[in-house]
């Protein structure tokens, strides 16, 4: 925008971060080392049942335990307490400790606060409860059943939302093509286990009622009203204060079970009070658990694999609470049709209430799945028309020059170019060569495959999905800030200061990155801070891919608000004309007269202390604020026929993936993987290629490994480390990665947000890497995690189908 | 019980303490709370993630599976021992220039690991490097920027060493 791509001097550069040193030395203060006087530590009691009533709770031996000073049932937090903020139109309510009855093992019962966390533990295990087990419900189809036990008894039904989606003329689509594909595919339940679980101090002040609330919250501005109605304290008395964040990948937004507990243990005993998920906790109750999604898929195409509908059913398992109601549904909308010219698209969607962990987002949201079932679902007409993969998918790209492109169902992706970046994926993989291996290699009895995705990441959210789902007249919020103050002070030192947390990414070097860029300074001089939402300017937080957008965006624009004071003062020191200087090298000069020059420090000095030497109509100070909205974002039509414009900065990239199964032992083992992803001008080279590679990570985990499990009764078979399997070291291979960068028209330096789109394209690519490994056999893959267990199974299951065909 | 505190001595990072501990205290614990070293981090609490790895007379050890009463009379290192008057030590200056950590929170376990792994095999290969990390999740990065850092440590910290000998001088 400012500035052409070679006259940069620090965007896209690749800068050591500067959140790396404390990090390194351990000298960051994370959620849970962070201390304050008098404070008191909670612990939680969790349902041994998935499902019950409390019929009484005995408290009295917990309570006389020396050191005690709380002990919390749900109906006495209820006193002080509302439920937790929800954002579903449905009358689903959830609150911090369980009211009455419980609806999933490791919900929350009994909450002590004690002297130490080890106190506390010892008081829970004095607590009696009397329990009344009712039937639990475990999965979406049982759960849909006439009869089946209701997770919410007022709601009637566990089918909270059923609703089809219908956008262009899909049944005409659909009789006009030669083919239709079906596939019926599971995508499993999984959670983004950050490796720092939740955790929050609160302090609560009895004399002033107000209250300060430490956290790793990723939402501190949307926290604070959010959080008011549930906390029962008023906004503006509310004090969030950022934190460093261990990780969170969509499981921190609100945070507003372990606000609730600890605030409310605060309330009680009017002491600062401390409540930190241990991993048991996080694993069992830390209402972020990903989409587990039945669907019914088909791809309407012709002859010549021109695709033209799509047509999708799902039934989707939200566990025991609906907090965001079917937001991951809605998310896939924003690119349901993938870098597809399909023209027509439908989505069933129902969402089913079971006696689990709820369903919030992960690392994806939603668009994870889409793209999943969208590619699956072009293998399978690449693999019956005949066509190669890759030609297929050519065939079907949306093309350079038809941007900015509407999809069916409203949303507009801002630019691309997916043939472009197919192309440096092909150049860097060697395809030919890679077939030549496979061939070989089954001559050899070994099984080689080759995986390819192409598909969509977009970012830079908008709000309007959080309800556009509900018929009209109903609205919801329409906006997404983003905030950040420049300070130059007196002596010429710049900061900035942001209003939202580090959550795991690179925030300050971003920023630190563009100020450095818009001030010609170096950025190793900015410092850059963080203030509480007291203090705050509005900023949405982190989420949807959309900080690295929004803050270059906010800081352009108070840069630009800054320069503007700056180049005034020095006009008035150098009794020049303001469009007569340049600002180069943190000195404001006359262009053409780099001896008549003067430095931040003069400008900062003046501005600060001698006011009398200012222009007159300038007050003391030198800042820049500067509130970034969200770049581009429309209204949902009233019919819903058009969702408006919701998810418009939109990234690509194309995977290619090797890999050899052992068909014995169903091991999976990469050979070579390729990530090529275009996500707009690049900031920072190296931090994005660590998202990436650290995204990947994560879909090998979902494709090979992950997934969240509940026995018949209800019990969550995966609540330690050594059940739910992230992928170690030995797990994830090395991944060559290479940008393509299209600028976006419509961001601050044409910047896309590039945090999900590994974590997006990988499951697809693995899938299909597997599939192709395996084509000998005739399998084709319907679900994940693709287990060892799995492969040997369907391997056996194809070779005894073959034996009894053969004989 | 918790009228049994227990006496234990031992050396943190080259400092000698004197604390008394209940039986049941993890040496995390210890060190977190008791010595505010908040640089480990706790994970998991039972021993699978490896956020809490540390160094007990060298030796790599999960603190969360430690009780404080066994580190009695023995020396611990964590990661707040391991820059130098306020340098970082060339592990840490590795991890910053590849970039090998995200969030950080996995990073002092990973660090100290590593930091063993380099004090038996100088030279490990890449696969070699996988296999001493295979105990330390990491949820961020995918782990490749970590095993580039440690292969770039271990480099530096050859050729520190040849300098050092050819010159005469003692490390």
């Amino acid at each position: 925008m400012t500035t052409t791509v070679s006259e940069r001097a620090w965007i896209g550069k690749d800068l050591k971060r500067r959140e790396d040193p404390a990090l390194l030395m351990g000298t960051v203060t994370y959620i849970n080392d962070f201390k304050i006087a008098g404070m008191l530590h909670a612990a939680v009691l969790r349902s041994p049942y998935a499902h019950a009533r409390i019929r009484a709770i005995d408290t009295s031996a917990a309570r006389a335990l020396p050191g005690v000073q709380a002990v919390l049932t749900g109906k006495e937090a209820a006193e002080v307490i509302g439920p937790v903020p929800a954002f579903c139109a449905e009358p689903v309510v959830e609150h911090a400790i369980a009211v009455e009855k419980v609806r999933y093992a490791g919900e929350a019962v009994v909450a002590v606060a004690a002297e130490s966390r080890a106190l506390a533990e010892d008081a829970l295990d004095l607590v009696e409860i009397d329990w009344e087990p009712l039937p639990a419900v475990t999965d979406a189809l049982s759960a849909m059943q006439p009869g089946a036990p209701l997770v919410h008894e007022n709601l009637g039904t566990n089918v909270v939302y059923d609703h089809v989606f219908t956008f262009g003329d899909v049944d005409g689509d659909f009789a006009r093509a030669d083919h239709v594909i079906r596939r019926r595919l599971r995508w499993p339940r999984a959670t983004a286990a950050p490796l720092e679980p939740n955790g929050a101090v609160c302090a609560y002040d009895p004399a002033r009622d107000t209250m300060e609330i430490w956290s790793n919250t990723n939402m501190l501005n949307s926290a604070s009203w959010v959080m008011s109605s549930m906390l029962k304290i008023p906004p503006h008395k509310l004090n969030f204060y950022p934190m460093y964040t261990g990780g969170s990948f969509g499981s921190k937004h609100f945070l507003a079970k372990v606000i609730g507990i600890a605030g409310a243990l605060s309330k009680v005993t009017g002491r600062p009070v401390k409540f930190m998920e241990d991993r048991l906790d996080n694993l069992m109750a830390n209402d972020s658990q990903g989409p587990e999604r039945l669907y019914e898929a088909e791809l309407a195409v012709t002859k010549d694999g021109q695709f033209l509908s799509l047509r999708l059913r799902t039934i989707d398992d939200y566990g025991a609470y609906f907090i965001f109601a079917i937001t991951g549904n809605t998310n896939m909308m924003a690119q349901i049709t993938g870098p597809y010219t399909i023209r027509s698209v439908e989505t069933g969607i129902k969402a089913v209430l079971t006696n689990k962990n709820q369903q919030t987002v992960f690392r994806g949201a939603g668009s994870d799945v889409g793209n999943w079932v969208l590619e699956r679902l072009v293998d399978a007409a690449a693999e019956q028309l005949g066509i190669d993969r890759v030609e297929i998918r050519r065939r079907n790209f949306i093309q350079p020059d038809q941007f900015p492109y509407k999809i069916p169902t409203g949303n507009v992706y801002d630019s691309g170019n997916y043939p472009g970046v197919l192309d440096l994926a092909l150049g860097h993989f060697d395809l030919d060569a890679w077939r030549q291996q496979q061939a070989q290699a089954r001559q050899e009895g070994r099984y080689l495959g080759i995986g390819l995705a192409t598909a969509q990441q977009r970012s830079t959210y908008s709000s309007t999905e959080f309800w556009f789902h509900n018929p009209a007249p109903a609205t919801g919020l329409n906006s997404t800030p983003e905030s950040v103050r420049i300070s130059v002070g007196p002596t010429g030192g710049v900061t900035v200061t942001m209003f939202s947390p580090f959550w795991g990414n690179s925030p300050e070097t971003v920023v630190a990155q563009v100020v450095a860029e818009e001030l010609g300074i170096d950025p190793r001089d900015v410092n850059v801070t963080y203030d509480s939402t007291a203090h705050a300017l509005p900023s949405a937080g982190p989420g949807g891919s959309r900080m690295t957008v929004m803050l270059a965006g906010a800081v352009h624009g108070a840069a630009a608000r800054l320069k503007e004071k700056i180049f005034k003062i020095a006009a008035h020191m150098l009794e020049a004309s303001v469009s007569d200087l340049e600002l180069v090298g943190g000195q404001v000069r006359v262009k053409g007269v780099p001896s008549s020059s003067v430095s931040l420090a003069d400008i900062g000095m003046r501005a600060y202390w001698f006011k009398l030497d200012l222009p007159p109509e300038l007050e003391s100070g030198l800042e820049g604020t500067f509130t970034y909205d969200h770049p581009y974002t429309t209204k949902p039509h009233d019919d819903r026929k058009d969702l408006g414009v919701f998810y418009p900065i939109m990234g690509h990239a194309a995977h290619l993936v090797a890999v050899e199964v052992d068909i014995e032992t169903g091991a999976v083992r990469f050979k070579k993987y390729v990530a090529v992803h275009d996500v707009g001008t690049v900031l920072n080279p190296r931090s994005l290629q660590g998202q990436i590679r650290g995204g990947i990570a994560q879909g090998i985990g979902l494709a090979l490994l992950e997934e969240v499990r509940y026995g018949p009764d209800g019990q969550n078979l995966t609540s330690t480390f050594v059940d739910y399997l992230l992928p170690s070291a030995s797990d994830v291979p090395a991944i060559e990665v290479y940008h393509h960068e299209t600028p976006s028209p419509f961001t601050a330096y044409g910047v896309k947000g590039g945090g999900e789109g590994g974590r997006m394209v990988a499951p697809p690519a693995v899938t299909s890497a597997i599939e192709d490994a395996l084509r000998p056999f005739g399998i084709s893959i319907d679900e994940m995690p693709i287990t060892p267990e799995k492969i040997v199974r369907w391997v056996k299951e194809a070779q005894s189908r073959h034996q009894r065909q053969t004989n | 019980m918790e009228d049994d505190f227990i006496p234990v001595r031992l050396s943190v990072n080259g400092v000698p303490h004197r604390l008394f501990v209940e039986p049941r205290r993890t040496l995390l614990d210890m060190l977190r709370e008791d010595l505010e070293l908040t640089g480990t981090n706790a994970g998991c609490e039972h021993g699978s993630c490896g956020a809490c790895t540390v160094l007990l007379d060298g030796q790599s050890v999960r603190a969360c599976l430690l009780l404080a009463v066994q580190a009695n009379g023995h020396e611990v290192t964590t990661v707040e021992g391991l820059a130098q008057h306020g340098r970082m030590h060339p592990l840490q200056e590795a991890f910053w220039e590849k970039q090998a950590l995200q969030c950080g929170f996995c990073t002092p376990g990973m660090l100290m690991t590593a930091y063993e792994l380099l004090q038996q095999n100088p030279d490990p290969t890449e696969e070699e490097i996988r296999s001493a990390l295979s105990g330390n999740l990491c949820r961020c990065t995918g782990y490749q920027h970590i095993v580039e850092a440690i292969r770039l440590a271990a480099q530096r910290l050859r050729e520190g060493a040849e300098a050092a000998t050819s010159s005469g001088t003692t490390a």
